[in-house]
């Protein structure tokens, strides 16, 4: 799924990297506890989250993710936005709640993240 | 081990949204040696996860990492309370968080055994009162 159709499907707005809504991406993983993401998910791809920090740009970026989803109407900060930018992340936020989100981005094809348990 | 390159950076323990400058510089050094992304990944999760603790736990520390041929050595060490129980702190979903911590997404008990887990060896010297210090060592070779 490209990016651009995650943004058509929630509605989203483009806070950061509206240059690579045509990057492919094929799985999420949902959460606030970016101690969970850091410790479960395995491949590259989406993070949905409603938290509002530094860090879930960080984390991310870490772990070479593509697209942030911050969900529930929250906004990022400035300094997320330029985060993003110079991490090469796309940052979108939508009104939809995680579950939503997750519901309509799972029927319309995009697949849970691979995980392995620490 | 021969070295390649050497890197120190001091983390911040006054600066929770700072914490994770250095693994990120680390992961962009290592991307200009040339690295596989999958140690690349595998290093920047483990550092990150020590920076994470060194600002929730002990008011910051440094980072040392040393590139070989054969191995990356990363070395993280603070002067904050120490672990009391390593055993404990080591298994997963223990945590002594702050509730402050945990609402910023972190604190899930899951970062020791996440360092081990994405590196090859580790070994933790720590002492109440005094501090601690974290080797770890990814092969490369």
């Amino acid at each position: 799924m490209k990016i651009q159709e995650i943004v058509s499907l929630l509605n989203a707005d483009v806070q950061s990297g509206a240059d690579k809504l045509d990057e492919e991406v094929s799985s999420a993983f949902g959460s606030d506890m970016m101690s969970e993401v850091l410790a479960y998910v395995q491949d590259q791809g989406v993070l949905l989250t409603g938290l509002v920090n530094e860090q879930i740009v960080r984390t991310a970026a870490m772990m070479n993710m593509y697209c942030i989803i911050m969900v529930r109407g929250k906004q990022p900060t400035d300094n997320m936005k330029e985060m993003a930018e110079d991490n090469d992340l796309v940052l979108l936020t939508t009104e939809l709640t995680m579950y939503e989100t997750s519901g309509i981005l799972y029927t319309n094809g995009l697949n849970p993240a691979g995980h392995s348990y620490v | 081990m021969s070295e390649l390159v050497k890197l120190h950076y001091d983390v911040d323990g006054n600066d929770f949204a700072a914490a994770g400058e250095a693994s990120m510089k680390i992961k962009k050094e290592l991307r200009n040696l040339g690295f596989p992304q999958d140690i690349i990944r595998r290093i920047a999760i483990a550092v990150y996860e020590g920076e994470i603790n060194m600002v929730i736990h002990a008011d910051g520390g440094t980072a040392d990492v040393s590139v070989g041929l054969d191995e990356i050595d990363i070395t993280l060490a603070d002067k904050g309370p120490g672990i009391p129980d390593v055993e404990k702190a080591m298994q997963k979903g223990w945590s002594t968080a702050s509730e402050e911590v945990r609402s910023a997404g972190f604190g899930a008990g899951m970062g020791l055994p996440n360092m081990k887990k994405n590196t090859d060896e580790m070994e933790i010297e720590t002492e109440v009162g005094v501090g601690t210090t974290i080797h770890m060592k990814v092969y490369v070779a």
